[in-house]
């Protein structure tokens, strides 16, 4: 880890994250509409990368993550009238302490086993939001009014529903979550991590509590996407059963691998180029899921490793 | 035995009774087994004898059927392996087990920042110091930045016992350690051995003679998961019931 190599990762860290704020005055309306939401959704996407990426586990069930962040702070904010930082923060910590528990039972299985396992408990909290159609309204979810989702900020009344501020609260919370996890992944805890996905008995025979790590990872993993979920609600005004269903816990898998797993970068870019090929693929033809899929086999073919990992592989050998 | 270890001397390891069957078949059976703190120790005997397995139980890959486990004393017998680990127990694996994608300063790093952990805090300082100390003592400082998986097949059990004093441990087991070496990287490990054995106890499980008769103070041979003999080189050699199971009829390849 030689200090040259150090400061260029930094030096592109803030370089994306500089890009990212000037869009916010540059991108046309409709446009930054959407990198508002692909840099809220990319915190997903980082908080599954850090389990699947870095820890080597993968699991096809964070949509519970997501939707305990969603419900955690649209549920509250909704009925019982909490402001937007009190829900958000109750968002996050109904992610945690979902993925403490979900954690505790799931890490006893592993691989295929584990996959089953935790889609089987994102299945209970779908069916959860649908069963309570008395608080959650089910699949027609709740519309979060614009009255609710404000800010006071000593006297200056921040509104959610303004483009402007979502994105520029948007661009807070992304840049938390990307320097947070490049902290992570470069400390002794991220190779630790990796370490466990290279070589679990190797680690255990180094003094290592696996379980313990791993169990770490999935609630730092549950945390990053709760905080996603809850922002997406307060954000765009819409908590709605949809997001607990089986597709949201598929998207963040694509996401990753198609920008590059265990790459800090990677979940951003995933994220923004499957949400842009839908978006045209779309406009095109009804069919445009054949497009995606479409897509989707073109780049692995040309980055087997996403394309972040890939670029790593071949030229970048430095990068995160 | 009583020769070997004074009575009133706590031995690093023991071991009351230990067993440990598989099925129907008693891989370690009934062994008391004591290693002095400081000696360089040799377990031998014929394929399937049990050696891997009784390592397995000190360390604590294997849970014991029935027995005690001692260290320092200590009953440890409950305690997970890498609780056993941080207590002073370092096993190099008998497959050469790395981490073949991370790079060689990474595989190293992993066992410096356990201890640096348990310690206190991994700071970069001593952690690169650390490394860069494991990797000297076997050789490999101008390979740090290599990934494992490409260093050649000697080098990477080199990494892996460079794992094993990253982790500055009070005993060393090293489960076939020259297995697959070339007579000139043999002679290299030997030397190493013998540098190690001044900071910590070495038990190994070896199956090349000269390497067991060039460095073992005492030699314990299993058979059949049970202690046929212990003694010095040359009590083992002039051994009949050695010679019979396992010098004589079977060999050693």
């Amino acid at each position: 880890m030689s200090g040259r190599s150090s400061s260029r990762i930094w030096g592109l860290h803030l370089a994306v994250l500089a890009a990212l704020l000037a869009a916010g005055w540059l991108l046309p309306e409709y446009h930054r509409g959407v990198f508002s939401r692909v840099m809220v959704l990319a915190v997903f996407a980082m908080g599954y990368n850090l389990l699947f990426g870095y820890a080597g586990l993968l699991s096809l069930g964070h949509a519970m993550f997501f939707a305990a962040g969603l419900y955690g702070a649209g549920l509250p904010l909704y009925h019982l009238g909490w402001g937007v930082p009190a829900a958000f923060a109750a968002g996050v910590a109904a992610g945690g302490a979902l993925a403490l528990v979900v954690g505790a039972l799931a890490l006893r299985t592993v691989g295929v086993a584990f996959m089953i396992v935790t889609m089987m408990f994102s299945q209970v909290v779908y069916l959860t939001a649908l069963y309570f159609t008395t608080w959650t309204r089910g699949e027609e979810g709740l519309v979060l009014s614009p009255a609710l989702r404000r800010i006071d900020l000593g006297g200056t009344v921040v509104s959610l529903s303004d483009p402007a501020a979502r994105y520029v609260i948007a661009f807070v919370l992304f840049s938390a979550a990307l320097l947070l996890s490049l902290r992570l992944v470069r400390s002794p805890f991220g190779r630790t991590l990796a370490g466990i996905r290279e070589n679990e008995e190797r680690m255990r025979m180094l003094g290592y509590d696996t379980f313990r790590a791993k169990l770490a990872a999935v609630v730092l993993s549950g945390l990053f996407c709760a905080a996603s979920g809850a922002a997406y609600g307060l954000l765009f005004g819409y908590v709605g059963s949809g997001f607990a269903s089986i597709q949201y816990s598929i998207l963040p898998l694509l996401w990753v691998l198609v920008g590059g797993a265990a790459t800090t970068l990677g979940p951003l870019l995933g994220t923004a180029f499957m949400f842009y090929v839908v978006d045209y693929a779309s406009g095109l033809t009804s069919a445009y899921l054949l497009l995606v899929g479409a897509a989707l086999i073109l780049t692995v073919l040309f980055f087997p490793r996403g394309v972040l990992g890939t670029m790593r592989e071949r030229w970048l050998k430095w990068l995160p | 035995m009583a020769a070997l270890a004074s009575p009133t001397e706590t031995p690093l390891i023991e071991t009351r009774a230990l067993s440990r069957g598989f099925g129907g078949l008693k891989a370690v059976d009934n062994v008391d087994f004591r290693l002095r703190a400081g000696e360089i120790r040799a377990l031998i005997g014929p394929n399937g004898a049990g050696k891997t397995t009784l390592v397995g139980l000190i360390c604590g890959r294997i849970a014991p059927s029935c027995g005690t486990i001692l260290f320092q004393g200590r009953d440890i017998t409950r305690l997970p392996a890498h609780a056993r680990v941080m207590a002073g127990i370092a096993y190099t694996f008998q497959i050469t087990s790395i981490f073949p994608k991370l790079s060689a300063y990474d595989n190293v790093a992993l066992p410096v920042q356990r201890r640096l952990l348990a310690q206190g805090r991994a700071r970069a300082h001593d952690l690169d110091a650390g490394v860069a100390e494991a990797l000297e003592k076997v050789g490999l400082c101008g390979r740090a930045s290599t990934p494992a998986g490409d260093l050649a097949y000697g080098h990477q059990r080199l990494l892996e016992l460079a794992m094993g004093l990253a982790l500055k441990p009070r005993l060393l087991i090293l489960d076939e350690p020259t297995q697959g070496l070339s007579d000139g990287e043999i002679e290299t490990f030997v030397a190493l051995a013998r540098a190690i054995a001044g900071e910590a106890t070495v038990l190994i499980i070896e199956h090349n003679m000269q390497v067991v008769m060039e460095l073992a103070q005492t030699i314990t041979v299993m058979n059949a998961g049970r202690i046929l003999a212990e003694g010095t080189p040359e009590a083992i050699r002039a051994d009949r019931a050695v010679q019979d199971v396992y010098l004589g009829s079977h060999g050693h390849g």
